[in-house]
């Protein structure tokens, strides 16, 4: 193909404007998405007011709302609860889940496609529904309130199989004729599982344990009505939108929230950027597949 | 079919037969899926019916042949197989096989046991739903009034519903035991064995593996889930609430006295069925709003980003990502308090002059529509990234050459969007816009610890509690349920609604989507 050499030019600089143009849009879109968290970690410094003010930079840098967050609310145990109900969950459920969306996946049984338009058509119920008896239920057993926490690794975990799709969407794409092979060389299909399959889906393991573990870290709905504005048995979400409920909480700890928003985005965010790659993977695969 | 062997000849919008598609270049096979996902949807809404009259139809056939089955199993069985029918489990241990036969017995035992026991109690409180209202009696012993419980109707449904499940479990258990027998007769009379206690067990980790792996996950779901939705299903259909809570009052059935005042439009404003209708629609607005912005302006940035000639892909990716990482809790509550009256927003426009005095500040969440618009706005914030993940691993997908072949032919960027990239879009992520507009019919934390639902409408304000012009039905649910008067049976009957609506548009949709069908497709 032949072109004028003015018309490439002319080409060139088109480029070249639409790239300045995407540079700008990137570098705009850069700020709006990062300046409220920016906003965020100077007023979790900021000592002269506990309330909201009119400017970003504090006068006066300090630790103080940190300080006062451990010792003047219940934090750490909001921090302990939510720890510990992540670990338990991303255990249970990682196990959950991948029991579930291996058996759909790669297993071939009479009922299957029966079981998973159940599943979906359990899905369109609201999930809060459920919980107006599961907490009456838990509270029998006092897994309420103040004992909430094991209530709560329950109520997470105990649907979790529910959430099979980003899993199964993995196995849908490991090649059927690595199970053939081996049943063909008479390995049982639970052997296909262990010592086949499951040392290829370390990718969908890893997506699996992160997303369970980080669910109850932005849980309110759930964690909010099992533990009944009992402080003991919050999760930092519960717990930190405590801290700014009303009026009067608000003007005396507005701050501390700021600070605790931060110490619980650190943690969260160093983590997920560590398990970026394999987030990525669930992701992408689980919204093609549905 | 006439056959023709120049592609072109073919016209997109009728059907082709498979030979025919594979003479299609990849971009016009793609084309044609794409019309056909529009043309099936009005197929789809009838084929739903269709399939829902199947259904029951074949349900009655299913019901038919397996009395027969049954009858036919009595008549042509020996006296182990009779014997069955009464003693489960008896023909299983008479012919050798003694843990099948011990499972079937002791179930059938636990479960008379249990009958006997409690499930007939329970049974006969289900239609009532409790008579006795707790009391004093006089105890001779202690020669004083003790306080007597009487009935709780919550137990009385709970525990009725599940007799209700364990007799169904056991009618099942009672089939597969005389289905258990049919089959063992057949195998002894063409000569073969019965499988030992030894295959039963590891035929567990073979043929039946799928029973060990779901058992675990299938006890969760049913008890965490199935018996709840069944629960308050029934629940819509009783007055249980705050002041009928079971126990110091008991609650009983209405009907459909709920429904009825949910749809009730002869009681003039304030009613129910206004407050739902405007809720429902404002849910529907917010979830295609909430929805369409973030999936386009998402596809936007990552073709920005992905385009060609661009540097730092991995910093603008990272940027946006690492704002998603944060919590959406403490994202949603800051972003919330900086727009408040007495915020960051309004405190910086205060102190740079931009608003005089304070009569002036913008009351971001007070106005029907500037709360509306930012709780989209701001959920473009919060998701955006998240899509721009997706489309990025996506976009990678898309074949090379078409976009090759396009700019050969000439087509510039605008065209190449809209004619490879939007359509290759829209057919992959079919499946995931359908799930993110059901989350977001359901999105409760963007719009709680935005707004609370606020600003609190009089329209809305009903024997319930108020809503407020934010709320969704989730959120108008939660609301029903743990304010003051935890109105349980209105929360259900929403409940119900929201699976109503969701389920309509799913079905719709999941008819007329090729790519949930061919699930093998994938291997």
């Amino acid at each position: 193909m032949t072109t004028t050499p003015k018309k490439h030019m002319g080409l060139k600089a088109k480029e070249r404007l639409s790239n300045t143009i995407i540079y700008i849009l990137l570098i705009t879109i850069s700020i709006v998405w990062l300046i409220p968290f920016i906003f965020l970690v100077f007023e979790s410094f900021r000592v002269e007011s506990t309330y909201q003010v009119g400017y970003v930079v504090p006068k006066q840098f300090g630790l103080d709302n940190y300080i006062n967050l451990f010792t003047k609310t219940d934090f750490p145990i909001w921090f302990k609860n939510t720890f510990i109900i992540g670990l338990f969950a991303s255990v249970i459920q990682t196990i959950i889940v991948l029991c579930m969306s291996y058996t759909l996946s790669r297993l071939r049984f009479k009922g299957r496609k029966l079981l998973m338009n159940v599943m979906l058509v359990l899905g369109f119920f609201p999930g809060f529904l459920s919980m107006i008896i599961l907490y009456k239920v838990l509270s029998w057993f006092n897994l309420t309130s103040a004992n909430s926490v094991p209530g709560l690794i329950l109520v997470y975990v105990a649907s979790s199989g529910m959430g099979y799709y980003v899993s199964k969407g993995f196995f849908d794409t490991i090649s059927r004729s690595l199970d053939e092979a081996a049943r063909v060389d008479g390995a049982t299909r639970f052997q296909v599982f262990t010592k086949i399959i499951m040392p290829l889906s370390k990718p969908i393991v890893i997506y699996t344990i992160l997303t369970a573990f980080m669910a109850p870290w932005g849980d309110f709905m759930f964690a909010k009505y099992i533990s009944h504005a009992t402080s003991a048995g919050m999760n930092v979400a519960v717990g930190l939108q405590y801290l700014i409920s009303t009026p009067q909480n608000l003007s005396a700890y507005y701050t501390m929230f700021c600070a605790g928003g931060v110490l619980v985005a650190i943690p969260i965010t160093i983590l997920f950027m560590c398990l970026q790659r394999y987030y990525v993977e669930g992701v992408t695969g689980g919204a093609v597949k549905g | 079919m006439e056959k023709t062997n120049n592609s072109k000849n073919i016209s997109l919008f009728d059907d082709i037969g498979d030979l025919d598609l594979l003479q299609l270049t990849k971009f016009q096979t793609i084309l044609y899926k794409i019309i056909h996902f529009f043309k099936g949807i009005p197929n789809g809404v009838a084929s739903l019916f269709k399939y829902i009259f199947s259904l029951i139809k074949n349900f009655f056939v299913w019901i038919k042949n397996d009395l027969t089955d049954i009858v036919q199993t009595f008549v042509n069985g020996d006296y182990k197989t009779k014997l069955s029918f009464i003693i489960m489990g008896f023909g299983s241990i008479a012919r050798g096989q003694i843990l099948r036969g011990l499972l079937f017995l002791v179930f059938e035992i636990v479960f008379i046991v249990y009958m006997y026991v409690a499930g007939f109690h329970w049974l006969g409180k289900l239609p009532t739903l409790g008579t006795e209202l707790p009391g004093t009696a006089y105890d001779p012993r202690l020669d004083t009034y003790v306080r007597v419980d009487g009935d709780d109707s919550f137990k009385c449904l709970l525990y009725g519903v599940l007799t209700i499940l364990f007799i169904l479990a056991f009618i099942y258990t009672w089939r597969l035991n005389v289905k258990q027998n049919k089959i063992s007769e057949e195998i002894l009379k063409s000569g073969k064995k019965l499988k030992s206690a030894k295959d039963d067990v590891s035929s567990l980790l073979d043929e039946q593996f799928h029973k060990t792996l779901l058992a675990l996950p299938l006890t969760g779901i049913f008890f965490f889930t199935v018996l709840p939705i069944l629960f308050m299903i029934l629940v819509a259909f009783t007055n249980y609430d705050g002041a009928h809570d079971g126990y110091s009052n008991l609650f009983t059935w209405v009907g459909m006295d709920n429904f009825n005042s949910l749809f009730n439009l002869n009681l003039g404003a304030n009613n129910l069925s206004v407050a739902f209708g405007e809720i429902l629609s404002w849910t529907l607005i917010w979830a295609f709003f909430a929805t369409f912005t973030n999936y386009f302006l998402g596809m936007f940035v990552a073709i920005m980003i992905n385009k060609k000639g661009i540097k730092f892909k991995k910093i603008w990716r990272g940027i946006l990502v690492l704002t998603s990482a944060v919590p959406q809790f403490i994202s949603l509550l800051y972003v919330s308090k900086m727009f408040s009256a007495n915020g960051l927003v309004n405190g910086m426009l205060l102190n740079t002059g931009i608003i005089s005095d304070l009569s002036h500040i913008i009351r971001f969440w007070e106005d029907t529509t500037l709360a509306r618009v930012m709780v989209i706005v701001i959920n473009i914030w919060i998701g955006v990234p998240y899509l721009m993940l997706i489309v990025t691993g996506i976009l990678m997908n898309i074949p090379a050459d078409l976009y090759e072949s396009a700019r050969i032919d000439g087509a510039n960027a605008a065209q190449q969007f809209f004619k490879i990239t939007l359509p290759y879009m829209l057919f992959v992520t079919g499946p995931y816009l359908l799930t993110s507009f059901i989350g977001n019919i359901n999105n409760f934390n963007v719009i709680y610890l935005l707004t609370a639902g606020g600003p609190d409408n009089p329209k809305l304000l009903t024997s319930a509690g108020t809503a407020g012009d934010t709320d969704l039905l989730v959120t108008w649910l939660f609301k029903i349920t743990t304010g003051a008067e935890s109105k349980y049976y209105l929360a259900s009957v929403i409940g119900i609604m929201i699976f109503v609506v969701v389920s309509f548009l799913a079905l719709i949709v999941y008819n007329a989507i090729p790519s949930t069908r061919n699930e093998e497709d994938y291997s």
